[in-house]
């Protein structure tokens, strides 16, 4: 096993145990938390995986952004820990067919070939050009249309956000 | 040894998870917090698809998958802002209003 598999199984381990968490802790700001151990875990896989910009958009955007909007709103709703049942009646039902999901998708994943078109990128590549001048040339080039259209759908979410919270519009 | 597959099989745990506290849990944030983590997982799995293939365009699709989540983190707030001033609540047992 040599040094950059037992950093992957560390840091995966953090990674599903933070996951465990999320969904058993008592308290919805413990939950939160340990979402942003998580989210950090992916940080350091995106690096491992010669994608260092999309690691920092992780850190800036899901761990510093996102997560501080649903901090936030847990401590603006006060909400309650939860007292006796903190779950729905179905966790067995639930159980059992998230063990299912596991379990497809483990057959999918071993049972498959993986296709698609070979591109030259690799970490040379990403070295000597850098990775946000690669992700940039693709996104104003080829991607260009979708990017605009993320605009919009960034201000229907800000008019949307606004109309819902406001009692009389 | 260390191949996409690793990353693959990480992606499908943590995907299994987020769906496991979409089912189990009552919390209605807690509900969001799980699909944000399924939402990364797949994140995951595009980011190692994309240094597979040598090809880029799976990191795109990730950057418009947190803009989405982003627009969703913000919409969904809202909604539960606005439940709870109705309801003084935000667990997924109260959400009856629309119940026949």
């Amino acid at each position: 096993m040599d040094i950059q598999t037992l950093f992957f199984a560390v840091v995966a381990a953090v990674a599903i145990l933070s996951g465990i968490l999320v969904i058993t802790c008592r308290n919805p700001i413990n939950s939160a938390l340990s979402l942003v151990m998580t989210f950090f875990c992916l940080a350091t896989f995106y690096v491992m995986l010669d994608a260092p910009f999309m690691a920092a958009i992780q850190v800036i955007v899901y761990a510093g952004a996102i997560m501080v909007l649903i901090i936030f709103v847990i401590m603006l709703l006060n909400v309650r820990v939860e007292s006796g049942k903190k779950y729905t009646h179905g966790v067995l039902i639930g159980s059992i067919m998230a063990v299912l999901l596991l379990f497809e998708a483990f057959y999918f994943l071993n049972r498959s070939s993986l296709t698609g078109a070979r591109g030259m990128i690799d970490a040379n590549v990403v070295q000597n050009v850098g990775h946000v001048e690669l992700i940039g040339r693709a996104m104003y080039t080829d991607f260009l249309l979708p990017f605009e259209i993320t605009s919009i759908l960034l201000l229907v979410a800000i008019i949307g956000a606004v109309i819902l919270a406001k009692k009389k519009i | 040894m260390l191949t996409h597959h690793s990353y693959l099989i990480l992606s499908a745990i943590l995907f299994s998870l987020g769906a496991l506290g979409v089912l189990i849990r009552r919390n209605a944030i807690i509900i969001f917090m799980c699909i944000e983590m399924m939402l990364n997982s797949v994140n995951l799995a595009f980011v190692s698809l994309s240094k597979y293939l040598g090809n880029i365009d799976g990191q795109i699709f990730v950057f418009f998958i947190m803009t989405v989540a982003a627009a969703e983190a913000a919409v969904g707030l809202a909604l539960m802002i606005a439940f709870y001033n109705n309801r003084e609540s935000v667990e997924v047992e109260d959400l009856n209003v629309m119940k026949w």
